[in-house]
């Protein structure tokens, strides 16, 4: 059954890939679309069979790397946390598919695009359920290839390059990190398998690793290059700037990659390395650092983006933030809570911005959307759903994931805690405004559309708004029916040894004791930011143009995401172009080709040229050369003395 | 005075050729012109009749004439090979002449005579015998350079030729005079005997000999007359010179080199070196420059020429056998190539300029893949056959440690090989001139075959490298 989990989505995407011109486009989306079905339902079945029946397991598929002391195995391990990666990667993997049969109707490269969205859920399923530091770090590379493939799907586009060369580019920063740490932990341990790693971490406390001349905490070392990994792959404050720009890509690939699956890949990664993290205390006060820092800072920008598309970028990089604070203050079955329901959330407010972009023909800007509720009914009722469960309305999904990590935050040991708990608590408010102000601009309000646009615009059809609806459901229950497996009595249950706490989860029972304000102050942040969204956007529509006029420089500091790319851009981008730049005019060109292959081939003429002249025509040159010639040779057995 | 008939059974060959060529002369100047035809098939016919009884004699090694005429494995081996090029040359000859009006029964009877002399070159085994081959092939070679007598250019080439070849043959036969006065024999066996250490006479006499040697097969610095001859005589001229005279020049270049002076290895071995490495690299260079078709291949020779003494300098067994292959090889790739120029014709005329080739992938494709087949054969390119006549003379020079010469005539080669990739690439990639006239039968024929040996030739090299090698062996 894992075995068919894991490789249809791979069976899908060969015979789309590679048979594409005999099935057709039909037939690729078809075959793609039916076997993530039968996935995602298998999916459903493990979940089951592993978290309630405590049927644990791990199939070895064959030895993968055998070489000296290194021996890494191609297996799958079936435990609690991979249950819920299984459930989410299948489950929105097999509506993104259907879904983006209608989205994708007219791109002429269908089965090209269904053989890549098959191929990246392979490389997520094998990372998830990967048993090995190694079979991990595959998977992380093959759905970094596919997100650097499907941003730049529409080729032809020089911005949808640049995108996915940007993402490509900044996840070398982290990846470049991740091994590391995988060469230190396998230098340290000796192996790269997970029940040896586990089996051994203990023992490294107090270890010590000399880098750079200092001698440093091994397990810190190792925590913080893992984490430079994740960073990376769920876009993190300093490595974020690839995910905005990952919007070019297809929407149903945003909604797939870049919201529900591979940027989770990091919050994953940690918890699965939770028996590592445990120890490194400080590398856990980083964690949570980075990921309130995170969540703070995206909302932020998300407040004045017009892009609507962008918008819910950054706050898909904010809620990972919050994942991390889980994470950092030993949570992670509360992260992991939030990855689940966000997963469904997030994936709508994605498809639903889909659907918009599509029956508008392309338009992204909300600026020029507004009044779309009447055209857009069904698809305005998903946007709705969605930004309740985004923006914690009770009872919905996001209302119990999203307070637990708050509460979470606050009950947390370590340093950054109480940083975490305001920063997080204020970004709640933050996500309402600017999620409540996305649904007020686009959808209410008078129309600022092109009137032909607007008579065009239709809602999409029902394979579009059927996956809308399943996200809906699941953006509403998820967080009510899984809390118990996540943040309640059942977690121990449920997860096992596949999350380990040095100190028996006793954060999870201490987050339920929080004073009544915490508990309820998230909520409070929610109606404020919605009210002021409100009377900004609804009531009086003068106020935010009139404040950010008075404010420009903040607004303008946020409208360009804190300076970011600039300050990249200034750093290491124009450096390393110069410095490539310039080994390409003068090193590459100059030099090499210079003094190698075109100064050779000009000097070969310039020999060619002087001997042709040789060939006078006229006869005493040739009888003197001939003479020459002899002379020459008996001069030099006369030097020589006859040889 | 004893007088008795020497055996000249191993001499036959010869002898078939001269007898034929004069009955033939005879004819036509009974018949005139109309004996032409049957000159023409007269001729290619006696060629064919020596080459069977090359063949068909007595194996092993024989010798006559008092021993200063030999016909041992090495001379068949070459016998067959110039046998084979004369032939090639003059069926393709018959066409082009008559489309330029110069059919003429003596052109038949020029290529009998100096094959003639060619087969005697091979044989020869003293000076005597070796200048009078020389002088039988060259007196017939001055003549068939000048044989178009209306143009100016051919007779320029002839004249230029005959000049050139009288100041060699003065220098062969100095060289040849101080070798007698320092040996005090003209025999190969009695000059080696007698040449045990090099004394500076017998060195000199040896640069002067080498230098009139070097002249025939047209070696750097005494090629000066080959790019002017070839261009200026008439194509069918220069396919025969670029052919079957290389082959006898390069055979009595070896037989003087090993037999009669093997104890001064290292004197007539800088000679070598010297020669081969220039050949080379002036071959290599000055190809580059040129544009008419007929120049190049005479560059073209003359690196080749440079290669295949690379095989003599080594002057071991293997080294020799290598200059046996690469010769056989040679003469198939440059006849191959002559029956593409000779193709050249456009509204009935030659075309020699090597730019009127663009895009005949395009009007010929077959015609286009054979000459590129021999093209890529001539720049050496592996798995043609030209890779591994250059294969076996590298391989001998390293094996006798000459690496400085293998590394350069390496360098050469890849040098030399953009001239020829020059030709494939105006084929394949530019823009089609108008079409050539269509191949005559028999230029097609030569083209086929030799351009089929260029491809075929490494799935079963064993038979040409076999007798090869047991022609060389015999020599020591």
């Amino acid at each position: 059954m894992y075995q068919a989990i894991v490789f249809l989505p791979l069976l899908g995407c060969l015979i789309a890939g590679l048979f594409g011109r005999f099935v057709g486009a039909r037939g690729a989306e078809i075959v793609t679309s039916a076997l993530l079905l039968v996935s995602a339902a298998l999916s459903w079945f493990a979940f089951v069979d592993v978290g309630f029946l405590g049927h644990e397991a791990r199939v070895k598929l064959f030895t993968w790397i055998a070489s000296g002391g290194l021996k890494v195995d191609w297996a799958l391990r079936i435990d609690g946390l991979t249950a819920v990666m299984l459930v989410v990667v299948t489950t929105v993997s097999a509506l993104v598919h259907v879904y983006s049969i209608g989205y994708m109707r007219e791109d002429p490269h269908r089965p090209r695009f269904f053989s890549y969205l098959s191929l990246f859920t392979f490389a997520m399923l094998m990372l998830v359920s990967s048993d090995n530091l190694v079979q991990l770090f595959f998977g992380w590379e093959g759905v970094g290839l596919m997100s650097y493939l499907l941003i730049g799907f529409w080729y032809q586009k020089p911005e949808a390059n640049a995108a996915a060369i940007k993402a490509f580019v900044v996840n070398r920063v982290g990846d470049f990190g991740f091994a590391l740490g995988i060469f230190a932990v396998f230098a340290l341990v000796g192996s790269v398998g997970f029940e040896t790693i586990f089996a051994e971490a203990k023992s490294l406390t107090g270890k010590t690793i000399h880098i750079l001349g200092g001698d440093f905490d091994a397990l810190t070392v190792i925590c913080l290059l893992l984490f430079l990994g994740a960073m990376g792959k769920s876009a993190q404050f300093l490595l974020h700037t690839w995910l905005p720009d990952a919007m070019e890509g297809p929407t149903p690939v945003s909604a797939l990659i870049h919201a529900a699956t591979m940027v989770t890949a990091g919050v994953f990664m940690v918890a699965r390395l939770s028996p590592l993290f445990e120890l490194a205390p400080t590398a856990l006060a980083f964690v949570t650092f980075i990921g309130a820092t995170t969540a703070f800072f995206a909302a932020t920008v998300g407040l004045v983006q017009n892009d609507i598309k962008r918008i819910v970028a950054y706050s898909t990089c904010s809620q990972l933030g919050y994942m991390f604070v889980a994470m950092g203050v030993g949570a992670y079955s509360v992260g992991m809570f939030h990855l689940f329901t966000h997963a469904f959330f997030k994936a709508l407010l994605f498809l639903g911005a889909g659907s918009v972009i599509t029956a508008l023909h392309h338009e992204q800007d909300i600026r020029r959307m507004g009044g779309l509720r009447p055209v857009l009914p069904i698809t305005y009722a998903m946007m709705v759903i969605g930004t309740l469960s985004l923006t914690g309305f009770p009872l919905t999904a996001g209302f119990f994931s999203k307070d637990a990590i708050i509460e979470a935050a606050y009950a947390g040991h370590n340093a950054f805690a109480a940083y975490a708990f305001w920063l997080t608590l204020i970004a709640a408010g933050l996500t309402a405004f600017y999620s409540w102000r996305l649904v007020f601009v686009a959808f209410h309000g008078r129309s600022r559309a092109d009137h032909h646009v607007l008579e065009h615009a239709h809602e999409s059809p029902p394979v579009m708004t059927v996956p809308l609806g399943v996200l809906a459901l699941g953006a509403i229950v998820a967080g009510f029916a899984a809390k118990g497996i996540f943040a309640g009595e059942g977690m121990e249950q449920f997860f096992r040894e596949s999350i380990f706490s040095k100190d028996g989860h006793r954060i999870i029972e201490e987050m339920h004791h929080g004073p009544f304000w915490v508990t309820w102050a998230p909520t409070l942040m929610m109606v404020v930011g919605f009210a002021v969204a409100y009377w900004f956007y609804i009531h009086d529509p003068a106020i935010p143009r009139e404040l950010a006029r008075r404010n420009d420089i903040l607004y303008r500091f946020l409208l360009n995401k804190w300076y970011f790319d600039e300050i990249y851009d200034f750093l290491l981008v124009r450096p390393v172009k110069w410095l490539g730049y310039t080994l390409w005019k003068r090193g590459d060109g100059w030099l090499i080709d210079g003094f190698g292959p075109d100064g050779v081939a000009a000097r070969v003429l310039d020999v060619t040229k002087n001997v042709i002249r040789l060939q006078t025509g006229y006869l005493y040159h040739y009888a003197f050369v001939m003479l020459v010639g002899v002379a020459a040779l008996v001069s030099w057995f006369l030097v020589r003395g006859g040889g | 005075m004893n007088l008795t008939l020497p055996a000249l059974g191993p001499a036959l060959p010869e002898i078939v050729i001269l007898v034929g060529a004069l009955a033939l002369l005879f004819l036509g100047a009974w018949r005139g012109e109309a004996a032409r035809p049957v000159v023409d098939f007269g001729a290619i016919l006696l060629l064919v009749l020596a080459g069977a009884i090359v063949v068909l004699l007595p194996g092993g090694t024989l010798s006559t004439f008092g021993g200063s005429f030999l016909l041992d494995p090495f001379a068949r081996f070459l016998k067959i090979l110039a046998l084979a090029g004369a032939a090639a040359a003059l069926l393709m000859s018959f066409d082009f002449l008559r489309a330029e009006k110069l059919e003429r029964y003596e052109f038949g009877i020029l290529v009998l005579t100096a094959t003639a002399g060619m087969l005697v070159m091979i044989s020869s085994n003293d000076l005597i015998t070796l200048y009078l081959g020389v002088e039988l092939m060259s007196l017939s070679l001055y003549v068939m350079a000048a044989i178009q007598r209306d143009s100016v250019r051919s007779t320029e080439a002839g004249l230029k030729y005959f000049v050139l070849g009288a100041l060699s043959s003065g220098m062969l036969l100095y060289g040849a005079s101080l070798v007698y006065g320092f040996t005090g024999t003209v025999g190969f066996p009695g000059i080696a005997a007698a040449a045990k250490a090099g004394s500076l006479g017998l060195v000199f006499g040896l640069v002067f000999l080498f230098a009139g040697l070097a002249f025939k097969v047209s070696a750097v610095p005494f090629h000066m007359w080959t790019p002017d001859v070839y261009e200026g005589a008439p194509t069918p001229v220069t396919a025969f010179f670029a052919a079957a005279p290389k082959v006898a020049g390069i055979a009595i270049f070896v037989r003087v080199a090993i037999d009669a002076f093997p104890n001064i290895v290292p004197q007539w071995q800088q000679i070598v070196i010297f020669l081969a490495i220039a050949s080379m690299v002036l071959g290599a260079f000055a190809a580059i420059g040129q544009r008419n078709i007929k120049r190049l291949m005479a560059y073209s020779s003359i690196g080749h020429v440079g290669y295949t003494l690379v095989g003599l300098a080594a002057g071991t067994p293997a080294g020799v056998a290598g200059v046996l292959v690469y010769m056989a090889i040679y003469v198939a790739m440059t006849l191959g190539t002559f029956a593409c120029i000779l193709a050249m014709r456009r509204n009935g005329e030659a075309i020699e300029e090597i730019d009127e080739l663009a895009g005949l992938a395009r009007t010929q494709p077959m015609v286009a893949f054979l000459l590129g087949a021999l093209l890529f054969s001539l720049a050496g390119i592996p798995p043609l056959a030209g890779f591994f006549a250059k294969f076996y003379v590298f391989l001998a020079a390293i094996e006798a440690r000459l690496y400085a010469l293998a590394v350069i005539g390496v360098v050469a080669s890849v040098v030399g090989a953009y001239y020829y990739l020059r030709i494939v690439k105006l084929m394949y990639m530019d823009e089609p001139k108008a079409a050539f006239e269509p191949m005559a039968r028999p230029l097609g024929f030569v083209l086929g075959i030799t351009g089929l040996f260029v491809l075929l030739f490494f799935v079963y090299p064993a038979p040409l490298v076999a007798a090869a090698q047991a022609a060389a062996q015999s020599l020591f």
